[in-house]
C-alpha cells in the first residue's frame, strides 16, 4: 500500500538531496581514489618496472643477458630449488604440528580455547628477529650447531602460529554435525577424518600454506642467522643482495629484477593453485 | 579421559616449544654476564643500558605508529570506496589491493627501489621507507574494514541522507562508528606488521637508520663486534616487550569480560 502524498514528498526530498550530492560532486565510491592512486603509483607501476628492468641491461637497452646468467648459474638455480623445497618442508612441518593443535583447540570449551589462543598470539607481538635471537640462544645453550637443521627449526618456530590461526578459524566454523552424521552412518574415525574433516578444512590449510610457503622463500633473516658454515640460503637473499649488497648499496638491479620476476611467477602460480587469497583469514595470526 | 590428557599434552608441548626460547632469554636478561649458559650474578645491569638503544626503539615505534596511521586513513577510505564501487574499476583496485598481501616483501621492497631509481630519486630515504611500510600495511586495513561494511545495514547511510545529513556527515556520524572495530583491528594489524618488518626497512631505510629488526639482524647474523655487544641489551628489551604485551592482553581481556558480564546481567 503506497501513500501517494508520502511518495511525492519522498521524491521531492530525493531530488533535492540528489542534486545536492551532484553539486557536491561527491559519492562514496570516490573515497577510494586516493587509495587507488597510491596503489597504481607504488604497487602496480613498480611491478611493471620489475619486468622492465629484468629485460634490460645496465644501459637501459633490451637484453635477456640476465635471464641467461640466472638460468645458467648452478649456484643460483640450486638456491631457487632449495628455497622451494625448504619452503615446502617448513609448510608441511608447520601443518603437521598445527593441524592437531587447531583441532584440539576447536574442541575445547570456549573459555579454555580462548586462553590457549591468547597464549599462542602473545609471543607474536615480539619482533620476529628478536624471536629468532631467542631461538639462537636456545641453540647455544643446548650446544646444537648452526646449519640446515637449525634453520628449519627456526623457520618453523617463526611461522607456526601463522598456520595455527587460519586452521583454527576454519575448524571452529565447521558444522560439527557432519562429523557426527558420518559416524552415525558407520564411518570409522579415520574415514570421518579423511573424507569429512580434512576436505572441509581445506580452505584453512590453503590459507595457512600461503602464509608460510611464500614468506619462507624470502625470509633470509633466519637463514642468514642460522646457516652457520654449511647451511642453505633462500632465494630472497639472492634478490635482496642485489639491492642491499655488503654495505647497503645497490649491486646489480637488472640481475635482481630477473630473480624478483621469477619470485612473482612462483607467487602467481601458487595463488592460482590454491584458488586465490581468502580475505577472512588475512589476520596473519594476529587478527581475531 | 586419556584422550583429553594427550590432547592437552600436545597443546602444552607446542606452547612449550614457543615459550622456552623466550623464557631462557628473559632469565638471562637478569644475568650480570653476557654469555648465555654461564650464570654469573643476578643484576639489572642490562636494563640500565636500555638507554643505549633508545634511538633504535624510537625509530621502530615512530615508523610503526605514523605509517599505520596513514595506512589506516588511506585503507579505510579505500575500503568504503571499494565496497560501493561496482564494475571494472572496483575489481581492478581490489585485485591490486591484494598484491602486496601475497607478494613477498623482498619483491615489494625491490620494486620500490626501482621506482625511486627511475624517477631519479635517492633509493634510500625516510620517504621511501614510509611508503614501503604503507604499501605493506594499507591492504591489511582494507581487508579488516570490508567485513564490517558487509555486516553494516546498508539502509543506515541512506536513512541519514534522507533525514538531511550531508554525505560527509552521514559518513562520519553513521558509517564510521559502525565500522570502527574493523578500523581499529586494521590499525593494530598495521602496527604489528610494521614492527615485525625487516626486509622493507633493510632495503629502503637511509643508511645508518636502524629499527629493532635491522639492529638485531646485525647482532645475530653479521655478528659485528659492536652489534654482538648489544645482544644482552636486546634480551632486556625482549623482556620489556613481553611484559607490556602480556599486560595489554590480560587487561584488555579482563575488561572485555567485565563488559560481557554487565551485558549479560542486563
Amino acid at each position: 500500500m503506497k501513500n501517494p502524498a508520502k511518495e511525492i514528498k519522498r521524491e521531492a526530498f530525493e531530488k533535492e538531496f540528489k542534486s545536492k550530492r551532484f553539486n557536491f560532486g561527491f559519492s562514496r565510491k570516490h573515497l577510494c581514489i586516493p587509495y587507488a592512486l597510491f596503489l597504481v603509483l607504488f604497487v602496480i607501476f613498480p611491478l611493471l618496472l620489475v619486468v622492465f628492468y629484468a629485460f634490460t641491461d645496465a644501459n637501459g637497452s633490451f637484453s635477456v643477458y640476465n635471464f641467461i646468467e640466472f638460468f645458467s648459474n648452478p649456484t643460483k638455480l640450486s638456491t631457487l630449488l632449495i628455497s622451494v623445497l625448504v619452503a615446502l618442508a617448513v609448510t608441511l612441518i608447520c601443518l603437521i604440528i598445527a593441524y592437531p593443535t587447531a583441532m584440539i583447540l576447536s574442541k575445547m570449551s570456549k573459555h579454555t580455547a580462548f586462553i590457549c589462543l591468547m597464549l599462542f598470539i602473545t609471543p607474536m607481538w615480539i619482533n620476529f628477529v628478536l624471536r629468532a635471537m631467542a631461538m639462537k640462544e636456545l641453540f647455544y645453550l643446548i650446544h646444537l650447531p648452526m646449519g640446515s637443521f637449525a634453520s628449519i627449526v627456526a623457520l618453523v618456530y617463526d611461522f607456526l602460529t601463522f598456520m595455527i590461526m587460519p586452521l583454527y578459524s576454519t575448524l571452529i566454523k565447521m558444522d560439527k554435525s557432519l562429523e557426527e552424521a558420518a559416524l552415525d552412518l558407520g564411518a570409522n574415525k579415520v574415514k570421518v577424518f579423511t573424507s569429512v574433516t580434512l576436505p572441509l578444512s581445506m580452505p584453512g590449510i590453503l590459507s595457512g600454506a600461503m602464509m608460510v610457503f611464500l614468506p619462507v622463500m624470502s625470509c633470509y633473516v633466519i637463514t642468514d642467522a642460522f646457516r652457520g658454515n654449511n647451511g642453505f640460503s633462500v632465494i630472497g637473499k639472492l634478490i635482496a643482495w642485489n639491492f642491499v649488497g655488503e654495505n647497503g648499496t645497490l649491486v646489480n638491479v637488472n640481475g635482481g629484477a630477473v630473480i624478483a620476476l621469477v619470485m612473482l611467477i612462483i607467487m602467481f602460480v601458487s595463488m592460482w593453485m590454491t584458488g586465490g587469497f581468502k580475505s577472512e583469514n588475512a589476520g596473519r595470526g594476529t587478527n581475531l | 579421559m586419556i584422550k583429553k590428557f594427550f590432547a592437552r599434552g600436545w597443546v602444552f608441548l607446542v606452547l612449550a616449544f614457543i615459550y622456552i626460547p623466550i623464557f631462557i632469554l628473559i632469565v638471562y636478561s637478569f644475568n650480570n654476564g653476557k654469555t648465555i649458559g654461564v650464570w654469573e650474578q643476578f643484576s639489572f645491569k642490562w636494563y640500565g643500558k636500555l638507554g643505549e638503544i633508545k634511538d633504535v626503539v624510537l625509530n621502530t615505534v615512530l615508523l610503526a605508529v605514523i605509517s599505520a596511521t596513514i595506512a589506516t586513513i588511506l585503507g579505510t577510505l579505500g575500503a568504503i570506496g571499494l565496497y560501493y564501487s561496482k564494475g571494472k574499476f572496483g575489481k581492478v583496485v581490489n585485485g591490486a589491493s591484494q598484491i602486496p598481501v601475497v607478494n613477498s616483501e623482498v619483491v615489494t621492497a625491490c620494486a620500490l627501489v626501482m621506482l625511486f631509481m627511475i624517477i631519479g630519486a635517492e633509493h634510500r630515504s625516510l620517504f621511501g621507507l614510509y611508503v614501503g611500510h604503507i604499501v605493506l600495511t594499507a591492504p591489511f586495513v582494507v581487508l579488516s574494514v570490508i567485513p564490517k561494511l558487509k555486516q553494516m545495514d546498508s539502509s543506515l547511510y541512506e536513512a541519514a541522507l534522507d533525514l538531511g545529513a550531508t554525505p560527509t556527515q552521514a559518513l562520519f556520524k553513521v558509517v564510521l562508528p559502525e565500522i570502527l572495530p574493523g578500523v581499529f583491528t586494521g590499525f593494530m594489524l598495521a602496527v604489528t606488521l610494521s614492527l615485525d618488518d625487516y626486509i622493507i626497512t633493510a632495503t629502503l631505510a637511509p643508511l645508518g637508520y636502524d629499527t629493532i629488526s635491522t639492529a638485531v639482524y646485525k647482532a645475530i647474523a653479521l655478528t659485528t663486534e659492536k652489534a654482538s655487544e648489544q645482544v644482552p641489551i636486546y634480551r632486556a628489551l625482549t623482556t620489556v616487550i613481553f611484559i607490556i604485551t602480556l599486560s595489554v592482553v590480560v587487561i584488555s581481556n579482563v575488561r572485555a569480560q567485565k563488559i560481557a558480564k554487565r551485558k549479560g546481567v542486563k
